[in-house]
């Protein structure tokens, strides 16, 4: 009788297992950074960063989990569409939430290694693919200051065909929506809100500056994982 | 047309386009003609090229409108900063690279705007926002405009309410739009999304409001809510509404009036 008691829907709330709610929903919340805000100058500003993760990313979660929670009342009633309905609501906040988790992890001051291009496995594979760092570089910032609107420039690896490429996607669409093998490798942000207070409408500028704070170890992790 | 009377320094249009010069020429122009859809066809009977030498090709060229109002008088709702680099700076890039398609592209060139848009999406629409903003604005539309409004939602309010939450809701960067639909017959309220105009429909736009991050970043940061609020409540000039409202009457038949019996 004591241990249904400790058991109880109310306890469990409180328990170890506290982010699952009820019905074993997950919340998500925002991830902290591993650098200060201020350490990306004068690449990227501590203001925009400040913006960027408390305010962006935080609103990317809340509503993420917002539409979560409304997806599983949806669910438990059957109403199909409601489920679809939502549907462009979780790819946007969960598309954002999930790329800008990589994004903070593509970047790191160049103290702690920001800007250090990559060596082993993944230096050979793109000077094997793209004839050297610097022809990336250029495809990348063309790729990016070439798109419309919102979106993000991405350096993935398929790993089916153990082969890396240079993607964009709109919006806050991640990186599997352009192939369903494609793992992100590195990521960058180029809706106006990641630069417009510090460049302007510059966009090129800051393609240009932000390699010097671009964290190419936590890229050379990723692709030794998925190619051994 | 006298060919001794065009030489030296004068522009002519001779295109639908209205042009207006913001860089003075140069050198001397020579005229070239170039056949275009709206134009009739020019012949000249007699080459009298050789008579303007060393000189470039003339295009009507797009230029760029200074808005009906000084730069600060948006204050406090948009600053002036903001106005400077949105019009100064974007506005002025995409009038520039509409230029530059013109000129590589001689098929667009005897198009009006308007078919310059349907023609090839994501070109100049932005001409259309500062149009919006005006000194005196704020208030609420008049007349037929507010009628027609709460005709087809209701009330102004509701119109408002709606208008903002499309604002709130649009992923990305885009245009929220108020258009007179040509076969529906009726008001809607339109999201697009990054430059794309309900010109491409066959709507005509009434009133818009651009939700792109550059046009309010400086000044709320990443506080949208706040911005549509203040453009709904402060920035719209319901006159120019009124006026293009009125335009599109003329191409939409919106049933008879209401005349009022004495």
């Amino acid at each position: 009788m004591a241990l249904r008691t400790l058991l109880t829907r109310k306890n469990l709330a409180n328990s170890p297992m506290g982010m699952l709610g009820l019905r074993g929903l997950q919340t998500f919340s925002l991830p902290d950074l591993p650098y200060d805000y201020g350490t990306l100058e004068p690449a990227i500003s501590g203001d925009i960063m400040q913006l960027h993760h408390q305010k962006h990313h935080q609103a990317y979660i809340t509503n993420y989990n917002k539409a979560l929670e409304q997806l599983d009342d949806a669910v438990a009633k059957g109403d199909a569409s409601a489920v679809v309905k939502l549907q462009s609501a979780i790819k946007f906040n969960g598309g954002g939430h999930v790329n800008h988790s990589i994004f903070w992890k593509n970047l790191a001051p160049i103290r702690e290694g920001g800007g250090e291009p990559p060596k082993s496995s993944l230096g050979w594979a793109i000077d094997n693919h793209f004839g050297s760092l610097e022809v990336l570089i250029q495809k990348m910032n063309a790729e990016g200051a070439a798109l419309q609107g919102s979106g993000w420039v991405w350096l993935g690896v398929d790993k089916e065909f153990k082969r890396l490429v240079v993607e964009t996607t709109a919006n806050q669409d991640p990186l599997v929506t352009k192939g369903p093998s494609l793992v992100p490798l590195l990521g960058i942000d180029v809706w106006e809100h990641a630069y417009y207070l510090q460049y302007k409408n510059v966009r090129p500028d800051y393609l240009k500056n932000i390699w010097k704070v671009i964290n190419w170890k936590y890229a050379s992790e990723v692709y030794e994982k998925e190619c051994p | 047309m006298s060919w001794s009377s065009c030489g030296s320094s004068s522009i002519c249009s001779w295109s639908s386009i209205s042009y207006v010069p913001h860089d003075p020429p140069s050198k001397l122009l020579k005229r070239r003609f170039t056949p275009s859809i709206a134009q009739p066809r020019w012949k000249p009977r007699r080459d009298y090229s050789h008579i303007n030498r060393g000189v470039s090709k003339v295009f009507g060229y797009y230029g760029l409108k200074n808005p009906p109002y000084k730069l600060d008088a948006l204050e406090p709702y948009l600053s002036r900063r903001t106005l400077e680099v949105h019009w100064g700076v974007h506005h002025r890039g995409y009038v520039e690279a509409l230029n530059k398609q013109l000129e590589k592209n001689d098929t667009l060139y005897g198009c009006t705007m308007d078919e310059l848009i349907k023609v090839s999406y994501n070109n100049g629409n932005p001409f259309i926002e500062f149009n919006n903003a005006a000194q005196e604005a704020g208030d609420m539309p008049t007349l037929g405009l507010l009628q027609q409004i709460e005709k087809d939602f209701g009330s102004f309010t509701n119109f408002k309410e709606k208008f903002i939450e499309a604002a709130l809701t649009l992923f990305g960067s885009g245009w929220v739009w108020l258009v007179l639909k040509r076969d529906a017959k009726c008001l809607a309220i339109v999201k697009t999304s990054n430059a794309i105009n309900p010109l491409v429909w066959n709507d005509i736009p009434i009133m818009s409001l651009d939700v792109w991050e550059h046009s309010y970043y400086l000044d709320y940061r990443n506080d949208k809510a706040k911005y549509v609020n203040n453009f709904m409540n402060h920035l719209v000039s319901w006159n120019a509404a009124a006026v293009r409202m009125v335009r599109a009457q003329a191409f939409v038949n919106l049933g008879e009036p209401k005349i009022p019996v004495a």
